[in-house]
């Protein structure tokens, strides 16, 4: 299989039923995408396919043979990493990649989101360590 | 000159005698109030790494060669192992070894709870070592498991003798009341659910063991682990750099690290034990449900006069009875109290500690029951809670410091804000706000020790084998080495993490991080500054910049060591708060949402306003998923448990966050170390779930008494108030 991972093109040769997330953590290295549940619960696994979030956890690696794949590895110097770290809208820190990668999709689309929008569009990304005020803010205020 | 002396330490709540080596505490604290980066808001020093990708949790920890391991837990909640065969498991490819019950502790054939450990199997990659387990033969017979609380007292499964706390004349206060209320409340089976579940990568190199593991304690588990090895501490070595949170379920060893290090050594390779999700929600830890059958008694002005409980800890399998009486005996200056508190033991998973394990159910408990003896007086329920309060502890001893009147003073502009949230009310949605106060402890205490490095470019480094579980202790013990050595916030580097590079350092739980943590890296801090002090004189640079006076050392360094003083004797160091929430009922469908909370705690001086506005909301967060929306549910039938997905149960998300407020008093206490400050990891979740009940029952009239306050409880509760209402109003008609 091919896959265009930040911008770089990959041979994956995953058996038959590995998901995505393990293509990505396992085969090529990039761990910042999470696995937290494994069975498309929690959204720490949240990466972007074709511009579009997707939870690799549950995303077979032949189902997305020849896509373009962002990782938080790709989102580093993206305004948004600055926004969550200025914010403090992190505290452990691993669910973080993924809720960054969910943000990033939204200000894709929607560059000033209302309170509403944010609510909606991260609500399937958890959090136990309960930052959510903060990743509001950041979402709000990812522009500087 | 240090010291050995014979002390108490605290740790949630449980207190042992312990011999300490301390070193006297010389320095003055800081003046109160916001210093150079003290007192200030500072960013993670982590925070980029984590936000990247780049921090490297054990989750994402690829040893070459490394091995992965899967589990094989009793599906039920009793049951014996009649016969095992491991052999069709070994013949699965990609597996290298397997174990089976006697070939560790942690493995048994006689299983008390659902998920406790039967089997495991390693493999070359994680889907082969499932596959393989699932070819393990193992038949079981299910036995009568007990499951009931009060049926487990009633026939001696105890975990511990009943505690039994009293002081004054129960009875004769009772006698003297003019009001006495009893409820009985009941609390639910919460899960820490922490993102990155339990697990380690365990290898043995050379005659020892490397152990990377995602922990709340380094040192305890490098104790546990070379225990259960038979291993010199000092040949094990523990990291762990990162972790996904813990929330108090991450303390010990457990099960799946002594299987990894068993099956590392049967296959000469690094091994990889990590729990799934499921096995996450079944095996790792709870807080235990809780039966509270509580009564008060109160003069007509408000004085309490007696206070009475059974509290039924559904402790589960094994753990302890946590302190759910706590909050009754230490909150009020009640003169009259009498508590028996029960420790079941159940076919249940065993507890563990979570986030003020105990106070934050009988909080739950005991300050709901004074809103109930506040509407019976038609008393104004901040005011009961002034009228009680009380300068001296229940025992007599002092507290170090003490500033709930100052909270309760703070609170009052969100209390007065009831009238208009109440006026906000429509025919179908009522809306209240609830109050409930917060007691616990949180001051830490010694041994903790910190080293620090000053290079030649004026630069420090403070070393110490601690750990940072995500609540910014990192950065506040870099804050704390910046502010005493007078050098900016980012010429500070902290190394944590690992037993092999620094010193002893505490458990991150009991909110004592950085009250244990704080002092001894300021202690170690000072240590060079005086030494950096004394190079200047020679140069004649007094009073000059850190680095000016440095710049000619080229490769010399200042290294400076310190160490936590012990606790004031004689007094009981505790935290302090108050929560304000207001709510909305929808009475028809019985839905409830939490509008807004204002938290005002007392914690000592605080290090970061932003780091302890994050805990606070965190803290918060959590409460309202205890108290509205998680439950862990099992079948009362045959004990499976019912809800081991992140599907069933339910945490809350973004959109259930309410606006929330948040201010500390910020005056540290006088009395303890050279910092004054205390923890703030549990305070904020305490007071949460009352503060809403609380809320509910000013809006509705109704009192709820179950958590979670699910639409089911919120609905019965307001028939009950409805059927009193009409008792009440049929009654003179009826003379």
């Amino acid at each position: 299989m091919q896959l265009t991972v930040n911008g770089h093109q990959y041979e994956v040769h995953g058996e038959v039923g590995t998901t995505l997330a393990e293509a990505l953590r396992e085969e090529l290295s990039l761990t910042g995408t999470k696995i937290a549940c494994g069975e498309g619960h929690c959204g720490a696994c949240t990466v972007l396919v074709d511009d579009e979030p997707v939870l690799s956890c549950i995303t077979l690696v032949h189902a997305v043979d020849g896509a373009r794949v962002t990782t938080i590895e790709g989102l580093r110097d993206h305004p948004m990493i600055d926004a969550f770290v200025r914010s403090d809208a992190l505290q452990c820190g691993f669910c973080t990649p993924g809720q960054i990668v969910s943000a990033v999709a939204l200000v894709e689309s929607e560059p000033a989101p209302t309170t509403e929008q944010i609510r909606h569009a991260m609500a399937g990304n958890l959090c136990r360590c309960g930052a959510y005020p903060k990743i509001e803010e950041a979402i709000r205020t990812w522009q500087g | 000159m240090a010291r050995l002396i014979r002390t108490e330490k605290e740790v949630e709540g449980r207190y042992e005698e312990v011999w300490l080596v301390v070193e006297e505490d010389s320095l003055d604290q800081w003046p109160a109030g916001p210093r150079e980066v003290v007192g200030r808001d500072a960013v993670r020093v982590d925070g980029r790494e984590r936000a990247t990708g780049q921090a490297v949790y054990t989750a994402d920890l690829a040893k070459p060669g490394m091995l992965h391991t899967a589990v094989l837990r009793s599906p039920h909640p009793r049951a014996r192992v009649a016969s095992i065969d491991l052999a069709p498991a070994l013949a699965m490819p990609g597996v290298h070894a397997a174990i089976g019950p006697g070939d560790i502790e942690q493995l048994t054939s006689d299983c008390s709870f659902q998920g406790e450990a039967v089997a495991a199997v390693c493999a070359d990659t994680l889907a082969h070592a499932r596959t393989a387990l699932r070819a393990i033969v193992c038949d079981f017979d299910v036995l009568e498991p007990l499951l009931d609380p009060d049926e487990a007292v009633r026939q001696g499964s105890l975990l511990g003798a009943a505690r039994e706390r009293s002081r004054g004349d129960y009875e004769r206060g009772l006698a003297e009341a003019d009001v006495v209320v009893e409820a009985e409340f009941r609390t639910q089976v919460v899960l820490h659910n922490s993102m990155e579940t339990h697990q380690a990568v365990v290898e043995w190199i050379a005659d020892g063991v490397e152990v990377h593991i995602s922990t709340q304690y380094i040192w305890g588990i490098r104790d546990a682990v070379a225990q259960g090895l038979a291993l010199p501490p000092d040949k094990v070595r523990i990291v762990c750099h990162y972790m996904g949170g813990g929330f108090g379920s991450k303390n010990g060893p457990d099960d799946y690290t002594f299987i990894a290090a068993e099956l590392a050594k049967r296959t000469n390779r690094p091994v990889k034990c990590a729990l799934t999700r499921r096995e996450e929600n079944t095996a790792a830890g709870n807080r235990n449900a809780t039966i509270q059958r509580l009564t008060v008694g109160a003069r007509s002005d408000g004085t309490l006069t007696a206070l009475g409980g059974e509290f039924v800890n559904a402790v589960g399998w094994d753990g302890w009875s946590s302190g759910t009486e706590g909050p009754m005996q230490m909150l009020y200056a009640c003169p009259n109290v009498k508590t028996t508190t029960y420790g079941a033991k159940l076919n249940l998973p065993p507890m563990k500690a979570f986030r003020a394990p105990g106070f934050v159910e009988g909080t739950f408990g005991l300050e709901a029951l004074l809103d109930e003896l506040a509407t019976k007086l038609d008393l104004d329920p901040l005011e009961l809670r002034r009228r009680n309060h009380t300068d001296a502890t229940p025992d007599g001893s002092e507290y170090s410091g003490k500033n709930l009147l100052e909270c309760y003073r703070r609170a009052e502009p969100h209390w007065e804000r009831r009238h208009e949230v109440r006026a906000r009310s429509t025919k179908t949605v009522k809306r209240g706000v609830g109050m409930a106060s917060q007691i616990w402890y949180g001051g830490g205490g010694p041994p903790s020790y910190a080293w620090i490095r000053v290079g030649s470019d004026g630069r420090a480094t403070v070393v110490t084998a601690m750990q940072d579980i995500g609540t910014g202790t990192k950065t506040a013990m870099a804050q704390i080495a910046a502010e005493e050595l007078g050098i900016p916030l980012e010429h500070v580097t902290v190394t944590l993490g690992d037993s092999d590079r620094g010193p002893y350092a505490a458990i991150s739980a009991g909110s004592s991080t950085t009250p244990s943590m704080g002092p001894a890296v300021r202690a170690a801090a000072a240590d060079a500054r005086r030494q950096i002090e004394d190079i200047a004189e020679q140069r004649g640079l007094k009073g000059a910049p850190v680095h000016e006076v440095v710049d000619v050392l080229e490769d010399s360094q200042i290294l400076g060591k310190g160490a936590r003083g012990p606790n004031p004797t004689g007094m009981q160091v505790l935290t302090f708060g108050v929560q304000v929430a207001e709510v909305a009922v929808d009475i028809e469908t019985g839905e409830v949402w939490v509008e807004r909370i204002a938290a005002v705690h007392d914690v000592g001086r605080v290090i970061n306003p932003l780091g302890a506005s994050s805990q606070i909301e965190g803290g918060i967060i959590q409460g309202i998923g205890h108290t509205l929306s998680e439950e862990r549910l099992h079948d009362p039938a045959t004990g499976r448990l019912l809800t081991t997905t992140l599907d069933a149960y339910k945490l809350p998300t973004i959109a259930d966050v309410p606006e929330i407020v948040s201010e500390l008093i910020d005056e540290p206490d006088a009395h303890l170390t050279n910092l004054g400050s205390k923890g703030l990891g549990e305070p904020p979740i305490i007071p949460t779930a009352a503060a809403i009940a609380n809320a509910i029952r000013d809006a509705t009239g109704a009192d709820v008494r179950r958590l979670p306050i699910s639409r089911e409880e919120m609905l019965r509760a307001l028939h009950e108030a409805e059927a009193r209402q009409k008792e009440k109003v049929g009654a003179p008609a009826g003379v």
